[in-house]
């Protein structure tokens, strides 16, 4: 047994959920796929003291799409999410294929991992790059969080400890839109070091109508590459302009040196993603993402 | 703070009363004495822990024992069909040299086995990508990865009439 003694409760419901969250208060946490906070309690990193368990509530599950819209029920696990890409969408294919390994997305949530806020993770960029969002919920009411207001620093959401998350959305990319994806990493699985996601749309003069830049690993949040996209809507995108646009959304970032990797290699390394997945964007502009 | 709960393990009802900080690594061993689920970090990255929860492959050290109430687990215990017949898995492991140490092992033997129901003709790449789920401090990756391939082969043999 190594995590700190906790009380347990199993949920039934989102309801009971919620009632438990603001009975236990600020020291008690969600347990959904339980993947990154059982660690974090096992190294005593995390010492919660309360659990309330979610994975028996079958209100948070499901998986929802609606053409323009992908909705994620919070029990709908990683792997679920993988199984649903797997006929439709390489850009969440391939995504997940970097998240972690099987054992761990057969467990881990969607909505877990994106309120945990890891700074190294690689769906709350996607999250950020889709227009997504989370809905909240407490005894009092609902709101809905978009994703450019939801992470404000490492593990750290505009959540409140009441709160559960009961569900997030993604705007599914344009018609014809490109993407592209990639992250240097220490092994296949681990957290990312750098990693990039662009998604890019074209109009029928092959003028870019959309433009989504976004990074994780360099910083204390995922963050968009604005300067990147704004020299690139509503022009051609050449590969000069690609390059430029990589160039100065890398420029506007400012990541974290660490043991493993050094503020400027991140900084160099965001510049040659960027540049890598604005050409795949580009060139699978017009296939089905 | 206990509680009681009811697993089958490998085909077998159990009801126990768990502490709910035990993990489900930490039933299995200590509680059900199936000592062949090892446990490596015990925080989710080494994968020797790794059993089958419902027929898919999860980390034991990250699930709570509490967690696994109504749920079915499978172990390296089970995998075998009979006391003197192993699983193609066991037999190609055994075969090509896959054990070196053995502590790894179990982990990999059960992620595999859910690994090759999905995909029973998996290319190489195929089973490095699932290997990386899994540590192995022998470093000999190359005969875990030709036992896999071996044990598919052999299955899919199997399954030929």
């Amino acid at each position: 047994m190594k995590p700190a003694p906790f009380e347990y409760l199993a949920a039934s419901s989102a309801a009971e959920a919620i009632e438990a969250l603001e009975r236990f208060g600020d020291e008690a946490k969600v347990l959904a796929g339980g993947q990154s906070l059982i660690p974090m309690m096992a190294l005593r990193l995390a010492r919660p003291s309360a659990l309330v368990d979610i994975n028996r509530c079958g209100d948070l599950e499901g998986l929802t799409e609606t053409g323009v819209t992908l909705t994620v029920g919070a029990l709908a696990r990683q792997r679920d999410l993988e199984r649903w890409a797997r006929p439709r969408s390489p850009l969440f294919r391939e995504v997940l294929a970097a998240v972690a390994h099987a054992p761990i997305r057969n467990r881990g949530t969607v909505v877990g991992n994106l309120v945990h806020a890891d700074p190294a993770s690689e769906l709350p960029a996607l999250l950020l790059c889709l227009d997504g969002e989370v809905t909240a919920r407490r005894t009092a009411g609902e709101r809905v969080v978009p994703a450019h207001e939801l992470y404000l620093a490492p593990l750290t959401t505009a959540l409140a400890s009441a709160e559960l998350a009961t569900q997030a959305r993604f705007t599914l990319p344009p018609d014809g839109a490109g993407w592209g994806f990639a992250e240097v990493a220490r092994r296949h699985g681990d957290f990312a070091l750098v990693g990039c996601i662009a998604v890019l749309a074209l109009d029928g003069a092959g003028i870019v109508s959309h433009a989504r830049l976004g990074f994780f690993g360099v910083g204390g949040t995922p963050v968009r590459g604005t300067a990147g996209e704004a020299l690139l809507l509503g022009r051609e995108p050449t590969a000069g302009r690609c390059v430029e646009a990589a160039k100065a959304a890398a420029a506007a970032l400012s990541p974290d040196g660490d043991i493993h990797a050094s503020a400027g290699y991140r900084k160099i390394v965001s510049a040659t993603l960027a540049e890598r997945v604005l050409a795949a964007a580009v060139g699978r502009c017009g296939k089905a993402a | 703070m206990k509680r009681a709960i009811r697993v089958k393990v490998n085909g077998t009802d159990y009801g126990r009363d768990v502490d709910v900080r035990s993990t489900l690594a930490d039933f299995l061993r200590d509680d059900l004495d199936l000592t062949g689920t090892h446990v490596g970090c015990e925080h989710g990255v080494c994968g020797a822990c790794t059993v089958l929860v419902d027929g898919a492959p999860v980390r034991s050290c990250l699930m709570l024992a509490a967690q696994a109430d109504g749920h079915e687990v499978a172990t390296v215990e089970g995998v075998a069909p009979s006391d003197d017949e192993l699983h193609p898995l066991q037999e190609a492991f055994w075969a090509k040299h896959g054990l070196q140490c053995g502590y790894c092992t179990p982990g990999i033997i059960m992620s595999a086995r859910a690994f090759l129901e999905e995909s029973p003709t998996p290319t190489d790449g195929e089973i490095r990508e699932m290997l990386s789920g899994h540590l192995c401090r022998c470093t000999g990756y190359h005969f875990i990865v030709e036992a896999i391939a071996e044990a598919a082969r052999a299955m899919a043999a199997r399954r030929k009439p």
